[in-house]
């Protein structure tokens, strides 16, 4: 009886090891996959032109060049793009995460006599959606297009975010808002003095979530203000150049322009390739540099809303 | 601190605002009401002005649906356009373009579902199943990574990866003999949907592990421990308790991304679409841009949209009544 337990947990422990080395094996897998593009997108950035367009350039450079950045970071519209992606960045989240603080402060109140009605109206929006055009009318009608603030207004309170909020403000002690209300704090120094201090964790993570969805944006760009060169943003600059080499990457024109630049003396010159991997790494750098930081809250304050990001 | 892991539904957050007051005595009436005003005057200041956002920016453009009811010009606005009833509805339905186009968005959409699912919740699995908690940790923030790219970004990377010269999926089949000439993924059709089924899973399969993931460190653990003494596998273990423990929550995101059926998506299609995979890659939304931006044609792209929303809330009923027949959990 005895041999044949430990027979058993003998096996069992070989089927551990077996499950365990194929899990690790995965995981490594997943690690590859996901990391790669972006270690090649690095790898050509960092690569000559002419020497990546003959190919074969995996995940370090050959012929070691700054010169991709260079050219970038030389072109006005691409400073230009740089600075209004900032600026949205900063703006929209500031006054976003600021207004959808408010907002989950006030549904947090047991005693607000509009928790109810505040609460559904702003949930209810999580389903409906009128739609492209008549949201491109009334922006229009409003004089948002050909205009900054369409990056800022239409977006300014996520949902989501408010409830997540919400729920955190709801979980801290009560005793402490009563405590300031006996000390005569009305509920705008509740607001600032407790719940904003208190909800930093949760703060910090709707701040990540509407930085990068700014970030990110090129649509409205593309929608709205298209054809307004103060306003482009850098994801939107990245977009161009992608559509553009796409067209040039399918009839290998990029490739044969390189090769003829290079036999013509030029000494270094760039393909629609190179720019494209260097702008990538620019646009993307600031999130990954950032995000693990707040893997921690990111992470909790998902669970609490609970809805899918 | 009561953080609750299961999700917050929409009927518990309506439930939760209904919570029974506490004030006792008259609560209808117009003096009630400027009673309370008056009381909480401070708390109105802070909602009142996002409230009137609110209104402006979600529920006003909602009246533009009458456009979809009309031949709208919009030199003559709301009300001077033309009365067409359902027409622009009929033209539609009628449109072989917009049945192909409804086939590619439902099509897109169940293989996103489907694939998004399966792949988050395997790899809540396996990464729960890791016992070197440091490597755990580092594949997890690796696989929230692509998350936080943007489409732009990701349809690069995707569009490089499958070139035809020197992209990494040609080189790899090359060189595994799996193909003898390198593929044009993205200029034949019928690759188009797979494309972005993978390239979805790609950038979000991490992402939507979180909530996975956390729903099973809440699965009690004596249940493994007594499994693992009656001899259960590791296998074993994940069919029998890990999976059955997380049914809930599967369940609730399941029917809240029923209610996105008609989501395909749109940044993907539109960015990684070109004339030769055209026939697969239009679905609704770009639809909508290319009838309502491109062409003008308001009123038909405003039908086309609020087709797709009203498609989405019978959609969201239903999956919410199936699942309350069945017994599961359900979302309001």
């Amino acid at each position: 009886m005895n041999l044949i337990n430990r027979l058993k947990g003998k096996r069992r422990s070989v089927d551990d090891l077996i499950f365990d080395s194929i899990n690790i094996v995965i995981m490594l897998l997943l690690v590859v996959v996901m990391l790669y593009p972006m270690l090649n997108t690095l790898a050509i950035s960092l690569n000559t032109s002419t020497d990546t367009v003959r190919g074969g350039l995996r995940l370090l450079p050959r012929e070691f060049t700054w010169y991709n950045y260079q050219h970038v970071f030389n072109e006005a519209q691409i400073l230009r793009a740089g600075l209004t992606s900032v600026l949205r960045t900063v703006t929209g989240t500031i006054l976003g995460v600021f207004a959808s603080a408010m907002v989950a402060y006030t549904i947090s109140r047991q005693h607000f006599f509009l928790k109810k009605f505040v609460t559904i109206t702003f949930v209810m929006t999580m389903y409906m959606n009128a739609g492209l055009i008549p949201t491109y009318l009334l922006h229009r009608e409003l004089g948002l297009i050909g205009s900054f603030w369409v990056y800022i207004f239409p977006t300014l309170i996520g949902v989501f975010n408010v409830i997540v909020i919400r729920s955190f403000i709801e979980g801290l002690p009560e005793t402490l808002f009563e405590s300031a209300r006996m000390d005569g704090a009305g509920e705008f120094t509740q607001f600032f003095r407790i719940a904003l201090p208190l909800a930093l964790p949760v703060i910090a993570t709707v701040s990540l979530f509407v930085a990068v969805g700014q970030w990110n944006q090129w649509f409205d760009v593309f929608i709205y203000n298209s054809s307004i060169p103060e306003l482009s943003t850098l994801q939107y600059e990245l977009m161009k150049v992608l559509s553009n080499s796409n067209a040039a990457f399918n009839s290998g024109a990029g490739a044969e322009s390189a090769f003829a630049a290079s036999q013509s003396g030029v000494i270094e010159t760039v393909t629609p390739q190179s720019i494209r991997a260097a702008m990538t790494v620019v646009v993307s750098v600031p999130i990954i540099m950032v995000y693990p930081f707040l893997q921690k809250y990111f992470v909790k304050g998902l669970t609490i809303g609970g809805v899918k990001g | 601190m009561g953080v609750p892991v299961r999700p917050l539904t929409v009927t518990e957050e309506i439930k939760k605002a209904k919570m029974p007051r506490r004030q006792k005595g008259p609560r209808k009436g117009l003096n009630y009401f400027f009673t309370k005003c008056r009381e909480q005057k401070e708390l109105l200041l802070m909602s009142i002005p996002f409230l009137l956002w609110l209104f402006v920016f979600k529920y006003l453009p909602l009246g533009g649906w009458v456009m979809a009811f009309q031949n709208f010009r919009p030199a003559r606005g709301f009300f001077e356009s033309d009365w067409v009833g359902f027409d622009q509805f009929k033209f539609l339905f009628q449109d072989q373009r917009f049945l192909e186009v409804m086939r590619n968005t439902l099509a897109m959409s169940i293989i996103n579902l489907i694939l998004g699912f399966v792949t988050a919740i395997t790899l809540a699995v396996l990464l729960n199943e890791l016992r070197q908690i440091g490597f755990k940790r580092i594949v997890q923030t690796i696989s929230y990574m692509p998350h936080f790219l943007s489409w732009v970004v990701v349809a690069g990377l995707v569009s490089s990866a499958l070139a035809m010269e020197d992209g990494i999926i040609n080189v790899l089949l090359l060189n595994l003999g799996i193909i003898d000439q390198p593929i044009m993924f993205l200029g034949v059709g019928q690759y188009f949907w797979g494309i972005i089924g993978a390239s979805d899973v790609w950038k979000s399969v991490g992402w939507n592990s979180i909530i996975y993931l956390a729903a099973i460190t809440m699965i009690d653990q004596e249940q493994y421990e007594a499994a693992e003494i009656d001899g259960a596998s590791r296998l074993q273990r994940i069919f029998y308790i890990t999976l059955p423990g997380i049914r809930s929550v599967v369940v609730i995101l399941m029917i809240m991304n029923i209610g996105y059926i008609l989501e395909s998506g749109f940044e993907a299609q539109y960015l990684l679409m070109n004339p030769l995979n055209m026939d697969y890659a239009e679905n609704l939304d770009i639809f909508v841009l290319r009838y309502g931006i491109s062409m003008a044609n308001f009123s038909l792209a405003t039908a086309a949209g609020m087709f797709k929303t009203v498609v989405s809330f019978i959609f969201l009923f239903a999956a919410n009544k199936i699942a309350q027949k069945l017994g599961e959990a359900r979302l309001f």
